[in-house]
């Protein structure tokens, strides 16, 4: 699962080079131009991505290890 | 004289805000620098989101739309989305672990201890220090013109001005005096607890004002009953320059992807990570980032295109600076209780970023500087924590009384230098993160890569200021691109991407030939409780 979710970060920055749309002003919903439109899609994906990350991927490990000190400032 | 009415109740809540943060100190300097690592999911993502989105967020964004289009959203907010949040969960969530563990208060601490090196500390702490200013001085000038712009017409026999975007308004050096004064109070009293609350406030602030603008604006452009009617009035009259990326360069979009890595070396930002009360306190901020940035952005970046219409009334005509077309349409579109509300949620923006700012440089001159030279361990913990609070707190006033008088000197080229701050602290991103995932990174590799960033950062940026003075204005420092030639075709590339590869490809290859780290250092940072581990 963690190398999926990684897989899907790439994948984001990936499409984020979305040539596709480069020139295409095409309105989404009637108001909002596809190159924004896809880009906002990105953010919310993104979203989806790290909370996936945040299941499968947490780094357990440093959840309550550190005892709280200031031992060596 | 609303709007001012409006801004000064505002100020005055931020203060109470900090004085009563101030109430609720345990008197240690954990407390007052790092809040005693309390801050739960919510006030860590208030806080980090605030600290992440300056001015630039609200009227940045609009004022880049209405110059280049809706491409802006992909160049800077929808990659800082992931990358901003990778930041978080890559490097934040480790740095909190071994800051807490190891008692760190700044990036400085880490590195010299990760690196066996005192002398790390005299290369950074100077490049971190130069890094931050332009971005505190950006900050500085940009509440007081918006404090005059919003005011204008308040006080016309006292302020008279020949320009009428501003004549009566309240002079800029007094808004900026009065922002500094405000910031300083609850940074002063309220500590890094001060500054979390109040950014929480002032992140929910600028997001809920955003959006009720964007209503309001689009009522008045659109003219149409509903909302969507409007929307779609505005969105088909949108010119097909601007709601396309035609006048883009695709090399520059893409190379542009590195500068929101620039966030994992932002000392501000480290200060702030490290109040995180768990390491589960970062799922909340990792996870909700990329969608905030969307709140706050799509809505500013739309604003921005439609000032490109033929909606916009033709007088009074708009501003020459792009950066201004938010305030206006506010000005001319609204009425003055919702200038003042938007004029709180700017300063807001500002002051999210300037308060962390302001605390880490104080921060940093205490721990890195005094605390590091000069321990003192002959005085007692309760006695060295007093110490800390009054040099910090001294530093914090000097860096506020340095960075409001340079800014009272207006320097023309400042908010170009915004992007080469963002590039130079994203050139330092291969070092924090092969300092915590490489246990090959040697002392040797560490010093080849930040100086191989710093040396090719001045490189481009003298050949920018050169292209400047030739040009007699700041202008190319701000478009300044790394042309490259292949195949017969030239690629514009931010500079960012080369100064960002020297100095990863530095720290690589002497770390490779220069002796490997202590075993004893290697256990502390790579031990079993520390190395990554997944569930």
């Amino acid at each position: 699962m963690q190398k999926v979710v990684w897989g899907l970060v790439v994948l984001l920055l990936i499409v984020h080079q979305d040539v596709w749309f480069w020139r295409d002003d095409t309105l989404v919903f009637g108001f909002v131009p596809v190159g924004l439109f896809f880009h906002a899609s990105i953010s919310v994906a993104a979203s989806v991505a790290w909370f996936l990350a945040t299941r499968h991927c947490w780094p357990a490990s440093l959840e309550g290890e550190a005892p709280g000190g200031e031992a060596a400032a | 004289m609303t709007p001012l009415i409006i801004i000064c109740c505002y100020l005055a809540l931020l203060l109470a805000l900090g004085l009563f943060a101030g109430r609720l100190s345990r008197g240690t300097g954990s407390d007052y620098l790092v809040a005693s690592h309390s801050i739960g999911p919510f006030l860590l993502l208030m806080s980090l989101f605030g600290t992440t989105m300056t001015a630039f967020a609200l009227v940045g964004s609009t004022g880049e739309a209405f110059k280049e289009g809706i491409g802006v959203y992909g160049m800077l907010a929808s990659s800082s989305g992931i990358l901003h949040s990778l930041c978080f969960f890559v490097l934040g969530v480790r740095l909190w672990s071994l800051g807490k563990r190891y008692g760190y208060r700044t990036q400085v601490q880490y590195f010299r201890d990760r690196l066996d090196s005192s002398g790390i500390g005299l290369v950074l702490f100077p490049i971190l220090v130069v890094l931050v200013i332009p971005y505190l001085m950006i900050g500085v000038i940009s509440s007081g013109a918006v404090i005059q712009a919003m005011t204008a017409g308040a006080f016309p026999e006292l302020f008279p001005s020949d320009n009428r975007a501003i004549a009566g308004g309240v002079p800029s050096p007094i808004g900026s005096a009065a922002i500094c004064g405000v910031v300083l109070s609850y940074v002063f009293y309220g500590g890094m607890r001060g500054t979390a609350w109040a950014n929480a406030l002032q992140t929910l602030v600028f997001m809920v004002l955003g959006l009720v603008t964007f209503n309001v604006i689009a009522h008045k452009l659109g003219g149409e009953e509903t909302l969507l009617e409007n929307l779609r009035v505005l969105g088909e009259a949108i010119p097909e320059d601007k709601a396309t990326r035609s006048d883009m360069s695709l090399s520059k979009f893409t190379t542009y992807l590195l500068v929101p890595l620039s966030v994992g070396m932002f000392p501000h930002l480290f200060q702030h990570w490290l109040t995180a009360k768990s390491a589960s306190s970062f799922k909340l901020p990792v996870v909700c980032h990329p969608v905030f940035i969307m709140i706050v952005w799509v809505p500013c970046v739309l604003i921005g295109v439609w000032a490109t219409t033929d909606l916009v009334p033709p007088a009074p005509p708009l501003p020459d600076n792009p950066n201004t077309i938010l305030p206006f349409l506010v000005k001319t579109l609204t009425n003055p209780v919702l200038g003042g509300f938007l004029a709180a949620g700017i300063l807001a923006a500002i002051m999210s970023s300037l308060d962390s700012q302001f605390l880490c440089l104080g921060t940093m001159f205490t721990t890195d500087i005094v605390g590091h030279y000069a321990p003192r361990p002959e005085l007692s913990q309760e006695e060295r924590d007093r110490r800390d609070i009054r040099l910090a707190r001294s530093f914090i006033i000097g860096i506020v009384v340095v960075t409001y008088l340079l800014s009272l000197l207006k320097p023309p080229s400042v908010f170009a230098l915004g992007v080469w701050c963002f590039s130079g602290f994203s050139a330092l991103f291969p070092l924090v993160l092969a300092a915590l995932y490489w246990r090959g990174l040697t002392k040797a590799g560490a010093y080849a890569g930040v100086l191989a960033a710093a040396g090719a950062w001045a490189w481009f940026f003298s050949d920018a200021v050169g292209r400047a003075v030739e040009a007699g204005n700041p202008g190319p420092i701000r478009t300044y691109t790394v042309d490259v030639t292949l195949g017969g075709v030239t690629y514009a590339t931010m500079p960012v991407l080369w100064v960002f590869l020297a100095s990863a490809i530095a720290l690589v290859a002497v770390s490779l030939v220069t002796p490997r780290p202590k075993e004893d250092t290697l256990a502390k940072f790579f031990g079993d409780s520390i190395s990554p581990q997944s569930r």
